[in-house]
Protein backbone atom coordinates (compact mmCIF):
# COMPACT_ATOMS: atom_id res chain seq x y z
CA UNK A 1 0.00 0.00 0.00
CA UNK A 2 1.59 3.04 -0.57
CA UNK A 3 1.80 5.78 1.32
CA UNK A 4 -0.36 8.87 0.57
CA UNK A 5 1.44 12.20 0.31
CA UNK A 6 -0.35 13.57 4.06
CA UNK A 7 1.37 10.36 5.40
CA UNK A 8 4.63 10.98 4.32
CA UNK A 9 5.00 14.69 5.69
CA UNK A 10 3.34 13.07 9.05
CA UNK A 11 5.79 10.72 8.44
CA UNK A 12 8.99 13.27 7.45
CA UNK A 13 7.68 15.40 10.89
CA UNK A 14 7.98 12.28 13.09
CA UNK A 15 11.49 11.18 11.76
CA UNK A 16 12.88 15.31 12.48
CA UNK A 17 11.29 14.79 15.87
CA UNK A 18 13.37 11.74 16.21
CA UNK A 19 16.28 13.24 14.84
CA UNK A 20 15.82 16.35 17.18
CA UNK A 21 15.83 14.02 20.46
CA UNK A 22 18.61 11.87 18.77
CA UNK A 23 20.87 14.77 18.04
CA UNK A 24 20.82 17.34 20.57
CA UNK A 25 22.46 15.89 23.35
CA UNK A 26 25.15 14.64 21.08
CA UNK A 27 25.59 18.37 20.41
CA UNK A 28 25.05 19.91 23.65
CA UNK A 29 27.81 16.85 25.14
CA UNK A 30 30.12 18.11 22.20
CA UNK A 31 30.37 21.95 23.09
CA UNK A 32 30.57 20.69 26.91
CA UNK A 33 32.87 22.80 28.76
CA UNK A 34 34.01 19.97 30.56
CA UNK A 35 35.43 18.48 27.35
CA UNK A 36 38.56 21.53 27.75
CA UNK A 37 41.40 20.13 28.55
CA UNK A 38 39.94 16.63 28.01
CA UNK A 39 42.96 14.48 25.87
CA UNK A 40 41.99 13.70 23.14
CA UNK A 41 41.27 9.86 23.74
CA UNK A 42 38.97 10.72 26.19
CA UNK A 43 37.06 13.08 23.95
CA UNK A 44 36.64 10.04 21.41
CA UNK A 45 35.47 7.87 24.29
CA UNK A 46 33.39 9.82 25.66
CA UNK A 47 31.57 10.76 22.52
CA UNK A 48 31.16 7.33 21.39
CA UNK A 49 29.66 6.69 24.60
CA UNK A 50 26.93 9.50 23.62
CA UNK A 51 26.30 8.34 20.32
CA UNK A 52 25.58 4.69 21.26
CA UNK A 53 23.02 6.32 23.77
CA UNK A 54 21.11 8.49 21.26
CA UNK A 55 21.29 5.15 18.54
CA UNK A 56 19.64 2.95 21.22
CA UNK A 57 16.51 5.34 21.41
CA UNK A 58 16.46 4.81 17.33
CA UNK A 59 16.99 1.54 17.04
CA UNK A 60 13.79 0.10 17.74
CA UNK A 61 11.87 3.04 15.87
CA UNK A 62 13.34 1.07 12.52
CA UNK A 63 11.31 -1.97 13.05
CA UNK A 64 8.81 -1.75 15.34
CA UNK A 65 7.06 1.33 14.00
CA UNK A 66 6.78 -0.71 10.06
CA UNK A 67 4.68 0.13 8.34
CA UNK A 68 3.72 3.65 10.12
CA UNK A 69 6.79 5.86 10.17
CA UNK A 70 8.76 3.32 6.86
CA UNK A 71 8.46 -0.12 5.23
CA UNK A 72 8.91 -2.99 6.93
CA UNK A 73 11.78 -3.95 4.76
CA UNK A 74 13.58 -1.16 4.50
CA UNK A 75 13.46 -0.17 8.09
CA UNK A 76 14.91 -3.96 8.94
CA UNK A 77 17.88 -3.13 6.51
CA UNK A 78 18.38 -0.13 8.63
CA UNK A 79 17.86 -2.12 11.90
CA UNK A 80 20.36 -4.13 10.83
CA UNK A 81 22.87 -1.23 10.20
CA UNK A 82 21.76 0.04 13.34
CA UNK A 83 22.84 -2.89 15.40
CA UNK A 84 25.95 -2.52 13.80
CA UNK A 85 26.71 0.63 14.27
CA UNK A 86 25.88 0.25 17.95
CA UNK A 87 28.16 -2.56 18.27
CA UNK A 88 30.87 -0.10 16.69
CA UNK A 89 30.10 3.05 18.93
CA UNK A 90 30.65 1.25 22.41
CA UNK A 91 33.68 -0.59 20.97
CA UNK A 92 35.09 3.08 20.10
CA UNK A 93 33.52 3.97 23.41
CA UNK A 94 35.32 1.43 25.58
CA UNK A 95 38.35 0.84 23.53
CA UNK A 96 38.82 4.78 23.21
CA UNK A 97 38.60 4.75 27.10
CA UNK A 98 40.77 1.78 27.47
CA UNK A 99 43.50 3.27 25.04
CA UNK A 100 42.92 6.60 27.67
CA UNK A 101 42.90 5.19 30.68
CA UNK A 102 43.59 1.25 30.61
CA UNK A 103 43.28 0.94 34.64
CA UNK A 104 39.93 2.55 35.05
CA UNK A 105 38.58 0.67 32.09
CA UNK A 106 40.16 -2.66 33.42
CA UNK A 107 38.57 -2.09 37.09
CA UNK A 108 35.53 -1.32 35.35
CA UNK A 109 35.26 -4.78 33.18
CA UNK A 110 36.66 -6.70 36.37
CA UNK A 111 33.75 -5.02 38.51
CA UNK A 112 36.07 -3.43 40.83
CA UNK A 113 35.59 -0.12 39.93
CA UNK A 114 34.74 2.93 42.90
CA UNK A 115 32.24 4.11 40.54
CA UNK A 116 28.92 3.00 40.94
CA UNK A 117 27.94 2.95 37.21
CA UNK A 118 30.38 0.98 35.62
CA UNK A 119 28.63 -2.01 37.09
CA UNK A 120 25.78 -1.32 34.58
CA UNK A 121 27.88 -0.29 31.49
CA UNK A 122 29.24 -3.90 31.86
CA UNK A 123 26.05 -5.06 32.78
CA UNK A 124 24.69 -3.64 29.31
CA UNK A 125 28.08 -4.34 27.08
CA UNK A 126 27.80 -8.25 27.81
CA UNK A 127 23.90 -8.01 26.87
CA UNK A 128 24.83 -6.63 23.71
CA UNK A 129 27.95 -9.08 23.49
CA UNK A 130 25.59 -11.53 23.37
CA UNK A 131 23.20 -10.17 21.12
CA UNK A 132 25.41 -9.13 18.30
CA UNK A 133 26.58 -13.31 18.64
CA UNK A 134 23.03 -14.43 18.55
CA UNK A 135 22.15 -12.65 15.39
CA UNK A 136 25.89 -13.42 13.40
CA UNK A 137 25.02 -17.21 14.61
CA UNK A 138 21.34 -17.06 14.27
CA UNK A 139 21.15 -19.35 11.05
CA UNK A 140 23.75 -21.53 12.51
CA UNK A 141 22.28 -22.05 15.73
CA UNK A 142 18.67 -22.67 13.72
CA UNK A 143 17.08 -20.17 16.19
CA UNK A 144 13.24 -20.16 14.85
CA UNK A 145 12.33 -16.54 14.34
CA UNK A 146 10.22 -16.38 17.29
CA UNK A 147 12.36 -17.80 19.73
CA UNK A 148 14.73 -15.41 17.66
CA UNK A 149 12.54 -12.69 18.58
CA UNK A 150 11.77 -13.16 21.88
CA UNK A 151 15.55 -13.71 23.08
CA UNK A 152 16.50 -10.13 21.27
CA UNK A 153 13.38 -8.37 22.99
CA UNK A 154 14.46 -9.44 26.43
CA UNK A 155 18.02 -8.61 25.65
CA UNK A 156 17.56 -5.17 24.07
CA UNK A 157 15.38 -4.41 26.54
CA UNK A 158 18.27 -5.12 29.23
CA UNK A 159 21.01 -3.61 27.52
CA UNK A 160 18.84 0.06 27.19
CA UNK A 161 17.72 -0.13 31.05
CA UNK A 162 21.32 -0.85 32.30
CA UNK A 163 22.86 1.51 29.09
CA UNK A 164 20.08 4.45 30.67
CA UNK A 165 21.35 3.77 34.58
CA UNK A 166 24.83 3.66 33.52
CA UNK A 167 24.61 6.83 31.43
CA UNK A 168 22.51 8.72 34.37
CA UNK A 169 24.56 8.23 37.25
CA UNK A 170 27.48 9.32 35.25
CA UNK A 171 28.26 13.54 35.81
CA UNK A 172 30.18 13.97 32.57
CA UNK A 173 30.10 16.15 29.66
CA UNK A 174 26.28 15.42 28.70
CA UNK A 175 23.54 18.31 29.09
CA UNK A 176 21.04 16.73 32.26
CA UNK A 177 18.52 18.06 30.70
CA UNK A 178 18.96 16.64 26.96
CA UNK A 179 20.79 13.46 28.89
CA UNK A 180 17.45 12.64 30.78
CA UNK A 181 15.52 13.43 27.76
CA UNK A 182 17.14 10.56 25.02
CA UNK A 183 17.05 8.11 28.30
CA UNK A 184 13.49 8.25 28.93
CA UNK A 185 13.12 7.97 24.75
CA UNK A 186 15.08 5.26 24.79
CA UNK A 187 13.23 3.35 27.42
CA UNK A 188 9.85 4.12 26.14
CA UNK A 189 10.77 3.49 22.11
CA UNK A 190 12.13 0.12 23.31
CA UNK A 191 9.71 -0.82 25.58
CA UNK A 192 6.80 -0.12 23.16
CA UNK A 193 8.65 -1.84 19.92
CA UNK A 194 9.30 -5.06 22.60
CA UNK A 195 5.48 -5.26 23.60
CA UNK A 196 4.57 -4.33 19.58
CA UNK A 197 7.44 -6.20 18.17
CA UNK A 198 6.13 -9.46 20.93
CA UNK A 199 2.66 -9.07 21.60
CA UNK A 200 0.47 -6.37 19.67
CA UNK A 201 1.58 -6.83 16.23
CA UNK A 202 0.95 -10.92 17.03
CA UNK A 203 -2.28 -10.35 18.24
CA UNK A 204 -3.54 -7.66 15.60
CA UNK A 205 -2.32 -10.29 12.92
CA UNK A 206 -4.60 -13.07 14.72
CA UNK A 207 -7.62 -11.14 15.27
CA UNK A 208 -7.30 -10.11 11.46
CA UNK A 209 -6.76 -13.84 10.20
CA UNK A 210 -9.88 -14.69 12.36
CA UNK A 211 -11.86 -11.90 11.33
CA UNK A 212 -10.88 -12.91 7.59
CA UNK B 1 -3.08 -22.87 59.61
CA UNK B 2 -0.39 -20.74 57.70
CA UNK B 3 -0.80 -17.28 57.42
CA UNK B 4 0.80 -15.81 54.49
CA UNK B 5 2.28 -12.68 55.92
CA UNK B 6 2.75 -10.72 52.29
CA UNK B 7 0.51 -11.75 48.85
CA UNK B 8 2.99 -11.49 45.78
CA UNK B 9 0.71 -10.10 44.23
CA UNK B 10 1.73 -7.65 41.12
CA UNK B 11 1.62 -3.99 43.20
CA UNK B 12 4.06 -6.15 45.29
CA UNK B 13 6.60 -7.27 42.91
CA UNK B 14 6.47 -4.04 41.11
CA UNK B 15 7.14 -1.88 44.33
CA UNK B 16 10.01 -4.51 45.43
CA UNK B 17 11.38 -4.30 41.28
CA UNK B 18 10.99 -0.46 41.85
CA UNK B 19 12.74 0.02 44.97
CA UNK B 20 15.65 -2.43 44.70
CA UNK B 21 16.07 0.00 41.15
CA UNK B 22 16.05 2.84 43.40
CA UNK B 23 18.42 1.37 46.06
CA UNK B 24 20.97 0.75 42.97
CA UNK B 25 20.44 3.95 42.34
CA UNK B 26 22.10 5.52 45.27
CA UNK B 27 25.49 6.82 43.49
CA UNK B 28 27.28 8.19 46.74
CA UNK B 29 28.81 5.82 48.99
CA UNK B 30 28.42 7.99 51.64
CA UNK B 31 31.45 6.86 53.50
CA UNK B 32 34.43 9.33 54.37
CA UNK B 33 37.82 8.44 55.18
CA UNK B 34 37.06 10.30 58.43
CA UNK B 35 38.64 8.58 61.39
CA UNK B 36 35.99 6.18 63.76
CA UNK B 37 36.38 8.54 66.85
CA UNK B 38 38.19 7.24 69.85
CA UNK B 39 39.30 3.88 68.09
CA UNK B 40 41.57 5.18 65.33
CA UNK B 41 42.04 2.41 62.86
CA UNK B 42 44.11 2.82 60.16
CA UNK B 43 42.09 4.27 57.12
CA UNK B 44 41.53 1.36 54.43
CA UNK B 45 43.23 2.29 50.75
CA UNK B 46 40.45 3.19 48.49
CA UNK B 47 39.49 1.41 45.27
CA UNK B 48 41.35 3.36 42.76
CA UNK B 49 42.51 5.19 44.69
CA UNK B 50 46.27 4.64 43.28
CA UNK B 51 44.91 5.51 39.43
CA UNK B 52 46.91 8.42 37.86
CA UNK B 53 49.60 8.04 40.63
CA UNK B 54 53.27 9.70 39.78
CA UNK B 55 55.63 9.23 43.12
CA UNK B 56 57.57 12.48 44.13
CA UNK B 57 55.43 15.33 42.66
CA UNK B 58 56.47 18.83 44.19
CA UNK B 59 55.95 20.39 46.86
CA UNK B 60 53.23 23.61 45.66
CA UNK B 61 51.78 26.60 47.09
CA UNK B 62 48.45 25.72 45.44
CA UNK B 63 47.07 23.97 42.22
CA UNK B 64 44.47 27.17 41.54
CA UNK B 65 42.01 28.32 43.79
CA UNK B 66 38.69 27.82 44.03
CA UNK B 67 38.15 24.09 46.03
CA UNK B 68 40.02 23.40 49.32
CA UNK B 69 41.33 20.23 50.34
CA UNK B 70 41.94 19.97 53.89
CA UNK B 71 42.01 17.41 56.42
CA UNK B 72 43.59 16.16 59.75
CA UNK B 73 46.35 13.27 59.62
CA UNK B 74 46.69 10.80 62.83
CA UNK B 75 48.43 8.02 63.99
CA UNK B 76 46.54 4.31 63.83
CA UNK B 77 45.82 3.74 67.84
CA UNK B 78 46.62 6.97 70.17
CA UNK B 79 44.87 8.95 67.42
CA UNK B 80 47.89 11.91 67.87
CA UNK B 81 48.21 14.10 65.00
CA UNK B 82 50.94 13.29 62.41
CA UNK B 83 53.48 16.75 61.84
CA UNK B 84 55.42 17.59 58.85
CA UNK B 85 54.36 14.49 56.85
CA UNK B 86 53.86 14.84 53.02
CA UNK B 87 50.56 14.24 51.07
CA UNK B 88 49.87 14.24 47.67
CA UNK B 89 46.80 15.45 45.89
CA UNK B 90 45.64 15.08 42.62
CA UNK B 91 42.26 16.28 40.68
CA UNK B 92 40.95 16.71 37.52
CA UNK B 93 40.36 20.39 36.55
CA UNK B 94 39.82 22.61 33.77
CA UNK B 95 43.25 22.60 33.51
CA UNK B 96 42.84 18.76 32.07
CA UNK B 97 42.92 15.51 33.37
CA UNK B 98 44.13 13.70 36.49
CA UNK B 99 47.98 13.60 34.53
CA UNK B 100 47.82 17.12 33.54
CA UNK B 101 51.30 17.86 35.68
CA UNK B 102 49.77 21.34 36.92
CA UNK B 103 46.73 19.24 38.41
CA UNK B 104 49.28 17.33 40.98
CA UNK B 105 50.89 18.57 43.79
CA UNK B 106 52.24 17.64 47.81
CA UNK B 107 51.97 19.94 50.91
CA UNK B 108 53.08 19.04 54.35
CA UNK B 109 50.94 18.34 57.17
CA UNK B 110 52.07 21.40 60.04
CA UNK B 111 51.73 21.26 63.90
CA UNK B 112 48.47 19.84 64.16
CA UNK B 113 48.62 17.04 61.69
CA UNK B 114 46.38 19.20 59.12
CA UNK B 115 47.08 19.88 55.43
CA UNK B 116 45.26 22.41 53.62
CA UNK B 117 45.62 22.64 49.78
CA UNK B 118 44.14 25.16 47.53
CA UNK B 119 42.88 23.59 43.84
CA UNK B 120 40.81 24.81 41.00
CA UNK B 121 37.14 24.17 40.87
CA UNK B 122 36.87 19.99 40.59
CA UNK B 123 35.77 18.57 37.32
CA UNK B 124 34.37 14.75 37.12
CA UNK B 125 37.31 12.44 36.03
CA UNK B 126 35.62 9.42 34.13
CA UNK B 127 32.52 10.09 35.18
CA UNK B 128 32.58 11.14 39.25
CA UNK B 129 33.75 14.29 41.07
CA UNK B 130 36.64 13.13 43.16
CA UNK B 131 40.02 13.84 44.40
CA UNK B 132 43.41 11.51 45.16
CA UNK B 133 44.83 11.96 48.23
CA UNK B 134 48.17 10.04 49.04
CA UNK B 135 50.33 9.03 51.94
CA UNK B 136 53.53 6.91 50.47
CA UNK B 137 56.39 7.45 52.72
CA UNK B 138 58.37 5.57 54.77
CA UNK B 139 57.05 6.58 58.18
CA UNK B 140 53.88 4.91 57.48
CA UNK B 141 52.12 2.07 55.53
CA UNK B 142 50.63 3.70 51.92
CA UNK B 143 47.47 4.87 51.69
CA UNK B 144 45.53 6.10 48.51
CA UNK B 145 42.29 7.35 49.00
CA UNK B 146 39.99 8.51 46.34
CA UNK B 147 36.95 10.59 47.74
CA UNK B 148 34.09 11.28 45.80
CA UNK B 149 32.35 15.15 46.00
CA UNK B 150 28.86 15.08 47.10
CA UNK B 151 28.66 17.67 44.25
CA UNK B 152 31.03 19.11 41.38
CA UNK B 153 30.14 22.15 42.66
CA UNK B 154 31.17 21.89 46.37
CA UNK B 155 33.99 23.99 47.16
CA UNK B 156 35.64 22.42 49.74
CA UNK B 157 36.28 19.10 51.26
CA UNK B 158 37.62 17.79 54.35
CA UNK B 159 39.50 14.16 54.46
CA UNK B 160 40.79 12.93 57.86
CA UNK B 161 42.60 9.69 57.85
CA UNK B 162 44.48 7.34 59.88
CA UNK B 163 47.65 5.76 59.20
CA UNK B 164 48.89 2.57 60.06
CA UNK B 165 52.43 1.95 60.85
CA UNK B 166 54.84 0.89 58.34
CA UNK B 167 54.44 -3.01 58.28
CA UNK B 168 55.33 -4.67 54.69
CA UNK B 169 54.92 -1.40 52.95
CA UNK B 170 53.73 -2.64 49.52
CA UNK B 171 53.83 1.00 47.51
CA UNK B 172 51.34 0.88 44.92
CA UNK B 173 50.05 -2.28 44.16
CA UNK B 174 48.93 -2.99 40.73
Amino acid sequence: MPASRADKSRRRIAWLAIAAVATIPVVAAAVSPLQRGREFLWVIGGMAGVVALSLLFVQPLLTATAPVLMPAARGLRWHRWGGIAIVAAVALHIGALYAYSPEDVMDALLLVAPTPFSLYGVISLWCLVLTALLAATRRRLRLSHRNWRIAHSVLAVAIVSAGVVHAILIEGAMEEISKLMVCIAALAATTVGALEINVLGPLRRRRNLQRA
Amino acid sequence: MTVTIIHPNRRILLLGAASAGVVGLLPRHLATASAQTGVHAPTQTMPGGANNYMPGAPLVENLGTGFVASGIVRKAGSGEPLRNLRIQIWAATDRGGEREPSNRGSVMTDANGRYRLDISPIVPQFGQPHIHIAYDDPGFATLFLRPVLNSRHDKSMAVDFVLAPAAGNAGKSS
